[in-house]
């Protein structure tokens, strides 16, 4: 009896925060993707990347971001694992993560033109899947930065 | 030191080419730092300290292979690709890699 009222506690508790935490982030960044509106990424031009316009700078940009679920989310998603279907508490997280990194990515190439070729890595951190452990994603997007003259 | 990751440097040529540069490199926080991570796993959100273990394993690696892409007398890396592995948990591996090549401004 005890165990399933600090369980409930615990998932009541996690909740509470997880939200809070979930609906902060994608307040944050949705405005920082409002403001980099015009700045174009691309995945292409790995090939050949060929302009008529003087260049004056090209580097490599990098972002990076680690996220994880909180508890809550992992018990609901196991839960949802007996029937299948699709895991929407852990899509959210994916979601938050990638768009992290590409953002922190593009706002290190405030003053290029665009980015060309953008590459997203991600991977598990935490791969021993138990019950208690909560996935953990390191992602690093990264992409070569174009300034015009 | 010049990196991109297109097959080209754009607005120069590429006159010489040496070949494969890596640099890999495997880091770790202390066990603090994990403690903490272990605790806001549970509220959810960003882990700084995880966030910060990957850029500082991405800078170096990238400054390893940019060393070896030097001494082979090299001034740009072209096609560069980063990968990850996790080696155990809290540790994270970045790995690095390109072709080192001379490139000279056209015209």
């Amino acid at each position: 009896m005890e165990d399933i009222i600090f369980l409930l506690i615990l998932l009541g508790i996690t909740y509470a925060t997880g939200s809070i935490i979930e609906k902060r982030h994608y307040e944050n960044i949705r405005k920082r993707e409002i403001a980099l509106i015009k700045k174009p990424i691309i995945n292409f031009g790995a090939k050949k990347w060929n302009t008529n316009r003087k260049i004056k700078k090209i580097e490599l940009v990098t972002g990076e971001c680690v996220i994880s679920g909180d508890y809550f989310k992992n018990f609901v998603a196991s839960l949802k694992n007996l029937f299948g279907g699709r895991l929407t508490t852990f899509e959210s997280i994916l979601d938050r993560g990638r768009r992290e990194a590409i953002l922190r990515m593009r706002e290190k190439a405030r003053g290029a033109n665009f980015i060309i070729n953008t590459r997203i890595e991600s991977i598990m951190i935490n791969d021993t899947y138990t019950k208690d452990s909560v996935p953990q994603c390191a992602i690093i997007a990264y992409g070569t930065a174009v300034t015009y003259e | 030191m010049i990196l991109t990751n297109i097959e080209s440097v754009p607005g120069m040529t590429i006159t010489a080419q040496y070949g494969l540069v890596t640099g890999s490199t495997v880091r770790a926080k202390n066990a603090i730092k994990d403690f903490g991570a272990g605790l806001k796993n549970m509220v959810g959100g960003e882990l700084k300290s995880y966030t910060e273990l990957l850029t500082e394993a991405r800078k170096e690696a990238i400054a390893r292979m940019e060393q070896q892409a030097f001494r082979m007398g090299a001034n740009a890396v072209i096609n560069v690709r980063l990968a990850t592995s996790s080696v155990t948990v809290g540790a994270a591996e970045v790995y690095a890699y390109g072709t080192a090549v001379k490139v000279e401004p056209k015209g």
